[in-house]
């Protein structure tokens, strides 16, 4: 048992930081805040370039051959760099769906409503990125559809919530035509909550990242605001949950690829549960750190809490996964 | 990363399993847990049997007298420990963990060849005197003093959390050299006797009601000066290189337990009908996920001392994380009692069946409360997560400019 990245972990990680640090800096992706296209397609082709959504498609298929822990190490990267659009469900897609891979097709991924659903029984479908989507598959519970978002009858909401992930509301999504049975689709959902708690961590890293910076750089009392202890514990707090989340999303995705030491479900469930938990909590916490500026919109540490928020709500509740966690018990 | 075992971990796991199937069995009962000489004879008579069966000191290098295992052998030494319901390492824990490996790391020949193999072979007990009543968390502000006279050091002053003192047979101890003010610089390792004259020992009563440790009394305790570990004033250091001995495994056993109470708490739950209840079925599945997380980051930080040889920082972390979990789930088992959680004795069940797990419950509740305490409080461990992993600024200096 070797449970530290790889070099070739480490080595790919650092390729994406720098390729989103370098193509995607958090000024340029700015510009496109609060418009119904945030997707830099350009961007997007670099990094399919890179080989971020056909990480697991098998070598003879064209793609890398990796497993999904590997590409939780780089989507990892993709939550820090904050790259916004439909990464998780491109990624899924890539290998399925023609063009995925090559990054000339963009995949998003909605969930129909189920009727009966306790608490969604008013609630229309919310779907991401959709003017920008080349193909959208809908999560029919025992099945995949892919359905043409051209095809969607949809109202653009104003002020998404996270000014880089667009929003529509869908009163009825059209039935598509089949892609994946409940297998496949059960596969969807767990490899996409591996790879969004992956988002979650890098999120969670770069709000910390930014408070330390902040509470270094800001003095008041005439000394830096990182120096007294009321702000130091905030930020070992984030650490803390950081970590947490960190091994438990790679467990999760390692024992994906390693179906032998454990349980891939319970494992992934619990990783997105924490993931999630500490995106939101650091969030926030790197907020207060920065205190009234922090309330700005100038300053990007909000985009990191707005972000968790949305991918959050990916792939089931909270509530979900807690009680699918302790059916098991 | 790769979370399947070597094949020779496997072996290490496997012909461990099979011994333990075949040794617990042979081992006497348990003793009443306020007898403490029971207790030190039940624990060393273990710490005998590991020993001849050439388990002693698995993680104690191989000039030690130990094996030397990897740390991900050590991982697996307590896993299947904890799994087996094996005893738990006892009063031999100051001896195994911190004074046995500091007189490897720092010790002369002479010590070495007095000191370890009796530790190894449970022949004797050791207790620490390190904290003191004006030196908690400020460690290094110690007053006990030691005054050279000949061949000895005179010592006198207070040691406090001294666990196992009553039937330890030397104490690894912290005393001052240096001048007053001279912190960290001023600081001398000593092995004392616990039957020197001078010595006197008050048991302190815990909330558990437990009298595990006890407050030393040192009124001009003379202890040759061949009992000096390391040089004079630099225990400081000395005591740093035990301290980091330990490879990322420390609360290995802890959450295995954890483990077991979440179990035991989810049997209690169906029995008294609160599964029913998904609010209460939610905090159970979140408490799941996160003890499969800190069994993951178990994994990482001995994954990452098996690389890089010392276990960083990650241990800082768990416990923080641990700590959490672990009170979370004594409010969760102990909240499932409802007011039968109030008293440490369990009143007779209504459904007839067996007896209702209140005393590990209450006593889990209460133990818990310590943990955010013993071994550096979660506060001075969120201190040095700032300013190790993060490098925020320390403080401005309180007195000598280091802490």
């Amino acid at each position: 048992m070797d449970f530290e990245l790889s070099d070739e972990q480490r080595e790919l990680a650092d390729g994406i930081r720098r390729l989103c640090l370098g193509r995607l800096p958090l000024e340029v992706l700015r510009r496109n805040e609060r418009t119904s296209r945030t997707v830099d397609r350009a961007a997007w082709s670099e990094l399919a370039a890179a080989g971020v959504f056909a990480m697991t498609v098998p070598e003879s298929a064209g793609g890398l051959g990796l497993g999904l822990a590997d590409a939780a190490v780089v989507f990892e990267e993709l939550g820090a760099g904050l790259v916004p659009g439909p990464l998780v469900a491109t990624f899924l897609a890539a290998g399925r769906i023609e063009g995925a891979a090559d990054g000339s097709v963009m995949v998003g991924l909605a969930t129909r409503p189920r009727p009966g659903r306790p608490g969604t029984g008013v609630l229309p479908c919310i779907v991401e990125h959709l003017a920008e989507l080349d193909v959208l598959v809908v999560d029919d519970g025992d099945g995949l559809s892919r359905v043409d978002p051209r095809a969607v009858d949809a109202a653009p909401l104003e002020r998404p919530l996270d000014p880089l992930t667009p929003l529509s509301a869908v009163p009825e999504l059209p039935a598509g035509e089949p892609l994946a049975g409940a297998a496949e689709a059960a596969r969807w959902r767990r490899d996409g909550a591996a790879l969004t708690g992956a988002l979650q961590v890098g999120l969670a890293r770069w709000a910390c990242e930014v408070a330390v910076d902040y509470a270094t750089q800001r003095h008041q009392f005439g000394r830096p605001i990182g120096s007294f202890q009321a702000v130091k514990h905030l930020c070992a707090d984030m650490v803390v949950r950081t970590e947490l989340a960190r091994a438990a999303v790679h467990a999760g995705a390692l024992t994906v690829d390693q179906p032998d030491v454990g349980d891939a479900d319970r494992a992934v469930a619990g990783a997105k549960l924490l993931a999630d938990e500490a995106a939101l909590a650091n969030g926030r916490a790197s907020i207060q750190v920065h205190g009234g500026m922090g309330f700005t919109w100038e300053v990007p540490v909000h985009l990191a809490a707005k972000r968790a928020r949305v991918l959050a709500t990916h792939f089931g509740t909270a509530a979900d996964r807690a009680a699918a966690l302790a059916d098991g018990l | 990363m790769d979370l399947r075992p070597t094949p020779s971990e496997a072996a290490f796991r496997a012909e461990l399993r099979e011994w333990l199937a075949t040794s617990l069995p042979t081992l006497p009962p348990k003793p009443p847990p306020h007898d403490w000489p029971a207790r030190r004879a039940y624990d060393t008579g273990w710490q005998r049997t590991l020993f001849d069966a050439g388990y002693a000191g698995v993680d104690w290098p191989v000039e030690g007298g130990g094996r030397a295992a990897s740390p991900v052998e050590q991982l697996i030494f307590k896993e299947e420990l904890e799994q087996a319901h094996a005893p738990y390492v006892g009063v031999n824990f100051v001896g195994l963990l911190h004074a046995g490996p500091t007189v490897i790391a720092e010790g002369t020949p002479e010590q070495k060849a007095r000191y370890l193999a009796p530790i190894l072979r449970g022949d004797e007990v050791w207790c620490q005197g390190f904290s003191e009543p004006d030196a908690g968390s400020d460690l290094a502000s110690l007053r006990t003093r030691a005054v050279r006279d000949g061949d000895e050091y005179v010592v006198t002053g207070s040691k406090i959390w001294t666990s196992h003192a009553e039937v330890a047979d030397f104490c690894e101890l912290l005393v001052r050299t240096g001048p007053e003010g001279s912190r960290h610089k001023g600081i001398t390792w000593l092995i004392m006797p616990m039957d020197s004259p001078g010595i006197d020992i008050r048991p302190l009563q815990t909330i558990a009601g437990s009298t595990e440790f006890a407050e030393l009394y040192l009124d001009e305790v003379r202890i040759p000066a061949a009992n000096r570990v390391g040089a004079e004033n630099d225990g400081w250091r000395v005591t740093m290189v035990t301290l980091s001995f330990e490879r990322g495994t420390a609360f290995v056993g802890d959450l295995l337990e954890a483990v077991e109470l979440l179990s035991q708490s989810v049997d209690l739950a169906r029995r008294t009908g609160a599964w029913d209840d998904p609010g209460v079925r939610r905090q159970a599945g979140h408490l799941r996920a996160e003890l499969d997380a800190l069994a993951a980051l178990t994994k990482r930080n001995v994954s990452q001392a098996a690389r890089t040889g010392v276990p960083g920082i990650g241990g800082t972390v768990f416990k923080l994380a641990y700590t959490e979990t672990r009170q979370r789930l004594g409010e969760f088992s102990l909240g499932l009692l409802d007011r039968c959680g109030l008293a440490a004795t369990a009143p007779h069940p209504l459904d007839g069946g067996g007896p209702l797990p209140v005393g590990t419950m209450v006593e889990d509740w209460l133990r818990g409360i310590s943990l955010s305490i013993a071994a550096g409080t979660s506060q001075i461990q969120r201190n040095i997560v700032a300013e190790r992993i993060l490098g925020l600024p320390k403080d401005p200096p309180a007195g000598d400019g280091e802490r």
